[in-house]
C-alpha cells in the first residue's frame, strides 16, 4: 500500500508541476510568438508582391472561416498586385505560403514559403530562393504543375526539388487552391477599387 | 602530510573524478558512436553540417538541464515509476525551451524548427537520467551531461562534414567541389546515413581497441 501511495503521489506531483510550468510559460510565450507571426505574415506581402509599399486587406467569410486578401500598393495608392495565404498539407506538417498574383489573376508575382516542418535536408528546401524564384511569373491557368528531373517546358510548369517531391507538390497543391478559393471569392474589380477595412500596414 | 596538503588531497581527487566524467562523453562513452544511443537524430539530421550542429547543441542544452533536474529531485522519484517521471521532466523542458526559442529568439527558431521537439525522443537524455543523474549529485551529473552532449554534437559534426560534402558538395553551405564532382545523392538519404554511421562506429571501435591493447603492453 505504501508503495502505491508514493507512486501515485510521484506523478501527481510530477504532473501538476508540469502542468503548471507549462501553462506560465505557454501564457507569457504565446502573445510574443503571435506578434513575431504577424510580422512574418506582414513582411512576407513586401516580399511577394516587391513593388507594393502598403497594403489593404479585405476579408470574406467562406463556410465559417475568413478568407483574407492583401491587396499591394505602390507609394500613389495605385494597386499592384495581391496577396494571400495558401495552406495544406505537406509531407511532415502544414506547408503554409504567402502567395503573390497579378491584377489580371493569371501570373504569379511570387511566393514566401513560411511554415513548413518538411524534412531537413529534402523536403525544407523549399525555403531555397531558386526554388521560390521559380514561381515568379508562373501561369495560373488552367493550374501551376510541377516537372521532375528537367527544367521547365509550359509556362505553368515548376522544377520540383530532387528527393523531395511530395513537399513539391504540397507547395503546388496549396497554391493552386488557394488561388481557386481566392479567385471564386473576390473578382479584382472590388478590390482594386476603394472600399474594404482600412487595415493598412507600414510601408514595405 | 601538513594539514593543509591533506584538506587539499581530496579536493584535488574530486576535481579530478569531475574531469573525467566530463571526459568520457567525449571519447570513451561518446554517443552515438560507442555509446550506441542517439542513433535516431545522427541518422536524420546530418545531411548537413548546420543541421548536425544544431540539433547537437540543441540536444547539449536540454540533456544538461534534464540531468540537473532529474539529479536534484532523484531522492523523491518512486523508482517503479521513473520512467514516466522522466518523460514528463525531458517533455515539460523540452516544450519549455520550444516556446522560448519561438518567442525571444525566431530567427533561431526558425533555423532549428521541428528538431527542437524532436529531443523528447533521443535516448541519450533518458540514457543518461537513467544511468547517471538518478543515482549521482548534482555536479558530477552535470559534468556527465555536458561530456555527453559535448560528444554528441562532434559527432555529430563529423557524420554531418562527411555527408554534406559526399552528398552536396559543400560544406555550411559553402561549395567546396568543383564541377568535376557528381554529388553522391545516397549521402544525403537514408542509406548513405546508415552507411556513414556504420564505417565511423568501426573506426571508432579500432582506434579505441588499438588504445586499449597498446596500454596493456605499455
Amino acid at each position: 500500500m505504501k508503495k502505491s501511495i508514493k507512486m501515485i503521489v510521484t506523478l501527481t506531483v510530477l504532473g501538476a508541476l508540469a502542468g503548471i510550468i507549462l501553462a506560465v510559460v505557454f501564457k507569457m510565450a504565446d502573445p510574443l510568438i503571435q506578434i513575431n507571426k504577424e510580422k512574418e505574415l506582414k513582411a512576407a506581402i513586401f516580399t511577394v508582391l516587391p513593388a507594393a509599399k502598403d497594403y489593404r486587406a479585405f476579408t470574406k467569410k467562406l463556410k465559417d472561416e475568413d478568407v483574407t486578401v492583401y491587396v499591394g500598393l505602390d507609394n500613389n495608392g495605385s494597386p499592384v498586385g495581391i496577396a494571400f495565404k495558401a495552406d495544406g498539407n505537406g509531407f511532415q506538417g502544414n506547408v503554409g505560403i504567402m502567395v503573390g498574383l497579378g491584377l489580371e489573376f493569371n501570373k504569379l508575382k511570387g511566393i514566401q514559403v513560411l511554415d513548413q516542418v518538411e524534412t531537413p535536408g529534402l523536403g525544407n528546401r523549399i525555403l531555397e530562393q531558386w526554388f521560390m524564384d521559380q514561381f515568379k511569373g508562373v501561369e495560373v491557368h488552367p493550374k501551376i504543375e510541377y516537372i521532375k528531373y528537367r527544367k521547365p517546358e509550359k509556362p505553368n510548369q515548376i522544377q520540383a526539388i530532387t528527393g523531395a517531391t511530395i513537399s513539391s507538390d504540397a507547395v503546388v497543391t496549396n497554391i493552386n487552391h488557394a488561388v481557386k478559393v481566392v479567385t471564386e471569392l473576390f473578382t479584382a474589380e472590388e478590390l482594386i477599387g476603394a472600399g474594404g477595412t482600412a487595415d493598412t500596414g507600414g510601408g514595405g | 602530510m601538513s594539514e593543509a596538503a591533506e584538506m587539499a588531497q581530496p579536493i584535488e581527487e574530486e576535481k579530478q573524478s569531475l574531469m573525467s566524467e566530463f571526459k568520457k562523453g567525449l571519447w570513451q562513452d561518446i554517443a552515438p558512436f560507442r555509446l550506441v544511443l542517439g542513433l535516431c537524430p545522427a541518422l536524420a539530421v546530418t545531411n548537413t553540417l548546420v543541421n548536425g550542429v544544431s540539433m547537437g547543441l540543441a540536444t547539449l542544452v536540454v540533456l544538461v538541464a534534464s540531468a540537473a533536474s532529474v539529479s536534484l529531485v532523484r531522492r523523491f522519484i518512486a523508482p517503479q515509476v521513473r520512467i514516466a517521471a522522466y518523460v514528463a521532466i525531458i517533455a515539460t523542458i523540452v516544450t519549455v525551451t520550444d516556446l522560448f526559442l519561438q518567442a525571444k529568439f525566431p530567427g533561431v527558431s526558425k533555423a532549428l524548427g521541428p528538431y527542437v521537439p524532436l529531443i523528447i525522443t533521443n535516448c541519450i537524455i533518458f540514457g543518461r537520467v537513467e544511468a547517471f543523474a538518478q543515482k549521482n549529485p548534482m555536479l558530477p551529473t552535470i559534468m556527465d551531461a555536458l561530456g555527453t552532449g559535448l560528444g554528441f554534437t562532434f559527432a555529430l559534426m563529423a557524420m554531418g562534414i562527411i555527408r554534406e560534402i559526399l552528398g552536396f558538395g559543400s560544406i555550411f553551405g559553402f561549395k567546396m567541389m568543383g564541377d568535376w564532382f557528381t554529388p553522391w545523392i545516397v549521402m544525403i538519404l537514408p542509406p548513405g546515413a546508415f552507411l556513414v554511421m556504420g564505417t565511423l562506429i568501426a573506426i571508432v571501435n579500432y582506434i579505441s581497441h588499438r588504445q586499449s591493447s597498446q596500454g596493456e603492453e605499455a
